[in-house]
C-alpha cells in the first residue's frame, strides 16, 4: 500500500463565517496516493473547484470558508494551518495549475522570472543555480528553445505552452500533490494530448499525487486511476476507473456517461434533392493590419473556402483554434465583410451587397453565439429579445410577442418567460432562448458558433436533441461550428475540416470521421480524448466492434 | 523603442499646427475690426491704422498665418498690449512657479494615494478600506481655497511654521523654496490624492480578481509581493493615465491656489490677460497649454509601452 498524500475527511464549506450559511461542499471524503491520478468529475457548480481551491487555502476570504471536517496533506492539518505555513507548503509540497493559461501568468512579468519567483520565495540557491534549475524544467515540459522562453512574455507563447509554463511552475519544487483544475479545458485536442501525456510522464518520474479535476469524460478515461463523481457539493461515487466506466453504481453516474456524445457518428440520413439554400465560393477572409508608418501585416483568416448547405441538413465546420471556423461563419453571415469569393443564400448573391440592400436577407441566415452568459443583453427581457428581429422587420408589437411565446414553447421553455432576464435562467436555458431569438425570424439557415461547446455535457445532449428536432419540424438547415469532434458526430450530415483556414478535407460525416483519408484529419481524431471508450454503452468501443461483429 | 519616439514626436507636429492655426484665428475671426478690439473703445482712427500696419492685417490671411508661425518658431509671442513687455518674457518670469507647485503637488499625490489605493483594495471592505474612501469623498468635495485658507491659519498665522504667502525661486535657496511652495502643495494635492488613491483602489481591485493573482498566490510568495510585483503593475497603466490627465489639468487649474497663496505663476497671468483682454499674451498662454497636454500624453504613452510589454505602436 502506498502513502496517503492528500486525505480529505468529511470536508464542508459554507457561504460567509456564519456556521448555518448555505453549504457548498457538503461532507465529501477523498483520498490521493502517492503516484495516482484521482479524477474528480462533475458538471458546472458540483464544487469540485471550491474543492481544490480548499486544499490549497485559496479561497476568497470572507465570502467561502471551510466549516468542518479535515483536509491532511501528508499527515498534516491544512484547514487550521497559519497563513505563513500554507505559504510555505504551497509549490513546495502541494502546488496548483489552472484552467486559463491565456490568463493565469502575470502579463507584464517574462515567465522565466515568473518560474524563478517560486524558488526565490521557497529556497536560498544562488541566481545561477536557479537559472539552470529552471531551464532544466523547462525542457522537461518539453519546450522547445528554453533560453528564448525563458525571457518571453506569456502573450508572445501559445495557450500549450504557457500551459507547460505553469506546469513547470508547479513541479519546479517537486510538490507531493498536484491539483491540477481542468488544465486542458482551453487548449486543442492535439495540444491537451500533449499537455496530458505530459503530466502523466512526469507523474511517473516524480512519483507525485495528481488530483484532477476536469468535466471531460473523454479525458478522465484517458488520465484518470480512479474516479471521484461530485453533484451539488456531495460525493456520487468513488472507484477506479475502470468500475466507473463499466459499472457505475449510482443513476447521476450513469447518466452523466449516458450523455457523452460518441464519437462514432450516428447513422448516415438519406441524401436530399431539397434545394441549396447557401453556398460558399471560393470564401476567402485577409485581416491588413495597417499602421500609420512602415509597413502594414496580413493574415489570412480563411482561404478559397466552398461549402454547400440543403434545406433540412446539417453541415459542420470543424477545427482547431485559428483554423478560420469562425471568421467563414461570420462572412457568412455578413457579420464581417468576406475579402475575396461570393455567398449565395437562398440563391441570392450576398457577399457584395451594401449594408442597406443586405438588410432584407438578413432575416434568412440567423446565428447563435458560444456563451449563452454573454450573447443576451442583461437588461432586456427575454420576449423582448426575442421580439426585436421581427419588429425591426415590420411585424407589430403585439404578433411578435405573441410569437415569442410560441418560440419559447417549441424550445421547452414556459411561455410566461417572456417577461423575465437572462440571468433568471441557467446556461442551458439561456442556450435556448438563443436559438429561439434565431428562430423567430423564420430563417433558412441557422449558424450555430460552438453553440453547445460551453454547456455540461447533460444540457449539451438536450441542446443537441432540440436542434435535431426543431430542423425536422422546421425543415431549417444549420451550418454547425464546432471544436469538438464528439458533437459534430452526433449532428452533423456533411463535415468540412478546416486547418490555418484552409480546408483540409470535406464529405459525409461518416466517410469523413470513421474514414479520414487526410493526415490533420487522422490527427484530429486519433487526439480525442476517451476515443477507446463508447462511454454510452458502459464499454470500450473494441468491446462494441467485437459485439456487433 | 527610440523610433517610437521619434514617429511619436512627429505626430504631435500636426496637432500642434492645428493648435496655432486655431489660436491664430481667434484674434481674426472674432467679429469686428481685431484692430479696434486691442485698441480698444476710444481710439482714434490713425492709433487703428498703426495697430493694423504693425499687425499686417493688410495683409491676405495666409500671408498673416504665414507670418505669424515664422515669428512663432523664433520664440516671438508678440507684445503684451497692456505691459508692453515681450509675452515670451512675461511667460518665462511666471512659469516656474506654476511648473514647481504643480510637480510638487504630483509628486505628493502619488506618494500619498498609490498606497492608501494599494492597501484601500488590500484591505477590501474593511474599516481600512472605508476611511480611506471616506477621505477622499471628503478630497473631493472641500474646495482648494477652503483647504488652502485652514492651512495659512492652522500653519502659518497659529504655529507661524511657514511663511503666509509669496514664492521664492529655487535659485534663492531650497529652505526659503520649500517653506513656501508646501501650503499650496498641500492644499492643491487634497484633490489629487482623492482622485488617484480611488483610481488605484479601482484598478488594483480589477486587478487582483485576476487569474494571475491567484497563480502568484498558489506560489506561495508574500502578500506583499504579490500585491507589489503581480497587482499594481498591472493596475498601472489606468493610474498613470489619471496621473498625467491630473497634471495637465493642475497647470491650468493653478489660478485659485495661486490666488489664495499669493504666487506670481501663470495662472494669475492668464487670467489678468483675460480680464484685460490682452490678446498676444492670451494665445501664448493657449499654446503653452497645449503644448504641455501633448507632452504630457505623449510621456503617458511612453510610459505605457514601458510598464505593458503587450502595448507595442
Amino acid at each position: 500500500m502506498t502513502n496517503t498524500v492528500l486525505d480529505i475527511n468529511n470536508l464542508v464549506v459554507a457561504v460567509g463565517k456564519k456556521p448555518n450559511g448555505q453549504k457548498i461542499i457538503d461532507g465529501i471524503s477523498i483520498q490521493v496516493r502517492e503516484r495516482e491520478t484521482l479524477c474528480l468529475v462533475g458538471e458546472s457548480g458540483s464544487g469540485k473547484s471550491v474543492t481544490s481551491l480548499t486544499v490549497m487555502g485559496l479561497l476568497q476570504k470572507g465570502s467561502l470558508g471551510p466549516t468542518g471536517g479535515s483536509v491532511k496533506l501528508v499527515g498534516e492539518e491544512l484547514l487550521t494551518a497559519t497563513d505563513r505555513r500554507l505559504r510555505q507548503l504551497r509549490a513546495t509540497q502541494m502546488a496548483m495549475i489552472f484552467q486559463e493559461p491565456m490568463t493565469a501568468l502575470n502579463p507584464v512579468v517574462p515567465v522565466g522570472r515568473q518560474i524563478d519567483e517560486v524558488l526565490r520565495a521557497h529556497t536560498d540557491l544562488d541566481a545561477r543555480a536557479r537559472r539552470k534549475r529552471i531551464l532544466d524544467m523547462m525542457e522537461q515540459v518539453r519546450l522547445p528553445q528554453v533560453e528564448r522562453i525563458f525571457a518571453s512574455y506569456p502573450h508572445r507563447l501559445s495557450g500549450g505552452q504557457r500551459q507547460r509554463i505553469m506546469i513547470a511552475m508547479a513541479l519546479v519544487l517537486e510538490p507531493k500533490l498536484l491539483i491540477a483544475d481542468e488544465p486542458t479545458t482551453a487548449l486543442d485536442v492535439t495540444t491537451q494530448k500533449q499537455i496530458l501525456t505530459l503530466i502523466r510522464d512526469l507523474q511517473r518520474d516524480h512519483g507525485t499525487a495528481v488530483l484532477f479535476i476536469t468535466h471531460d469524460m473523454g479525458v478522465v478515461a484517458e488520465i484518470a486511476d480512479r474516479v471521484a463523481v461530485m453533484r451539488q457539493g456531495r460525493l456520487v461515487e468513488t472507484g477506479p476507473l475502470d468500475s466507473i466506466l463499466r459499472n457505475p453504481t449510482m443513476e447521476y453516474t450513469r447518466n452523466l456517461l449516458a450523455s457523452v456524445p460518441s464519437l462514432v457518428p450516428r447513422p448516415a440520413r438519406e441524401e436530399t434533392k431539397e434545394p441549396v439554400v447557401l453556398e460558399a465560393n471560393d470564401l476567402g477572409k485577409v485581416y491588413r493590419e495597417r499602421s500609420f508608418f512602415g509597413k502594414g501585416r496580413e493574415v489570412v483568416a480563411a482561404d478559397r473556402v466552398t461549402l454547400t448547405l440543403r434545406k433540412g441538413r446539417t453541415l459542420g465546420i470543424v477545427g482547431e483554434s485559428g483554423s478560420g471556423k469562425s471568421t467563414v461563419a461570420r462572412c457568412i453571415v455578413r457579420l464581417i465583410d468576406p475579402t475575396s469569393g461570393g455567398v449565395r443564400l437562398a440563391g441570392r448573391e450576398i457577399s457584395d451587397l451594401s449594408r442597406r440592400l443586405l438588410q432584407p436577407h438578413r432575416q434568412k441566415i440567423q446565428i447563435v453565439f458560444q456563451d449563452p452568459y454573454r450573447s443576451l443583453n442583461p437588461r432586456v427581457t427575454v420576449g423582448e429579445s426575442i421580439a426585436e428581429g421581427p419588429i425591426n422587420y415590420g411585424v407589430s408589437r403585439n404578433d411578435a410577442l405573441k410569437r415569442a411565446r410560441e418560440l419559447l414553447e417549441l424550445v421547452g421553455l414556459p411561455a410566461d418567460a417572456v417577461s423575465r432576464y437572462p440571468h433568471q435562467f441557467s446556461g442551458g436555458q439561456r442556450q435556448r432562448i438563443a436559438i429561439a431569438r434565431a428562430l423567430a425570424l423564420d430563417p433558412d439557415v441557422l449558424v450555430a458558433d460552438e453553440a453547445v461547446s460551453a454547456l455540461d455535457v447533460s444540457v449539451q445532449a438536450q441542446v443537441l436533441e432540440l436542434l435535431d428536432e426543431i430542423q425536422k419540424r422546421l425543415g431549417i438547415a444549420i451550418l454547425f461550428i464546432t471544436h469538438d469532434l464528439r458533437v459534430a458526430a452526433q449532428i452533423c450530415d456533411e463535415v468540412v475540416v478546416m486547418q490555418h483556414g484552409r480546408v483540409v478535407e470535406q464529405g459525409p460525416a461518416g466517410e469523413v470521421l470513421m474514414h479520414p483519408r487526410e493526415a490533420y484529419t487522422k490527427s484530429l481524431l486519433d487526439a480525442a480524448p476517451g476515443r477507446g471508450w463508447d462511454f454510452a454503452n458502459f464499454r470500450p468501443v473494441a468491446d462494441g466492434v467485437a459485439a456487433s461483429a | 523603442m527610440l523610433g517610437y519616439l521619434v514617429r511619436r514626436i512627429f505626430a504631435a507636429v500636426p496637432v500642434m499646427g492645428v493648435v496655432a492655426l486655431f489660436v491664430f484665428l481667434l484674434l481674426r475671426l472674432t467679429p469686428g475690426d481685431p484692430a479696434a478690439i486691442l485698441a480698444g473703445d476710444n481710439a482714434t482712427p490713425e492709433r487703428l491704422e498703426r495697430i493694423r500696419t504693425s499687425l499686417g492685417l493688410n495683409e491676405p490671411l495666409i500671408v498673416q498665418f504665414i507670418t505669424w508661425v515664422n515669428k512663432l518658431l523664433h520664440g516671438d509671442l508678440g507684445t503684451s498690449l497692456i505691459s508692453n513687455l515681450p509675452v515670451m518674457k512675461m511667460i518665462g518670469q511666471r512659469v516656474e512657479p506654476s511648473i514647481s507647485i504643480a510637480l510638487s503637488t504630483i509628486i505628493l499625490a502619488v506618494v500619498v494615494a498609490v498606497p492608501l489605493g494599494v492597501i484601500a483594495a488590500w484591505k477590501h471592505g474593511t474599516w481600512i478600506d472605508r476611511f480611506v474612501m471616506g477621505l477622499s469623498v471628503l478630497g473631493f468635495s472641500v474646495p482648494v481655497f477652503v483647504v488652502g485658507y485652514i492651512l495659512i491659519e492652522i500653519f502659518a498665522i497659529d504655529l507661524r511654521w511657514v511663511p503666509v504667502q509669496g514664492f521664492k525661486s529655487i535659485s534663492a535657496g531650497f529652505g526659503p523654496f520649500f517653506e513656501r511652495i508646501i501650503l499650496p502643495t498641500c492644499a492643491l494635492s487634497f484633490i489629487y490624492i482623492a482622485l488617484i488613491a480611488r483610481m488605484t483602489r479601482a484598478a488594483m481591485l480589477d486587478v487582483l480578481g485576476e487569474d494571475y493573482v491567484r497563480t502568484a498566490r498558489a506560489k506561495g510568495i508574500s502578500e506583499v509581493a504579490v500585491m507589489m510585483r503581480h497587482a499594481l503593475r498591472n493596475a498601472a497603466v489606468p493610474v498613470i493615465t489619471v496621473i498625467g490627465t491630473g497634471f495637465a489639468l493642475l497647470i491650468s487649474g493653478v489660478v485659485v491656489t495661486e490666488s489664495v497663496f499669493n504666487i506670481p505663476g501663470i495662472g494669475r497671468l492668464t487670467v489678468d490677460a483675460v480680464l484685460a483682454r490682452d490678446y498676444p499674451v492670451i494665445q501664448a498662454m493657449i499654446l503653452l497649454t497645449s503644448l504641455i497636454y501633448v507632452v504630457v500624453n505623449l510621456l503617458i504613452d511612453v510610459a505605457y509601452t514601458l510598464l505593458d510589454p503587450r502595448i507595442r505602436y
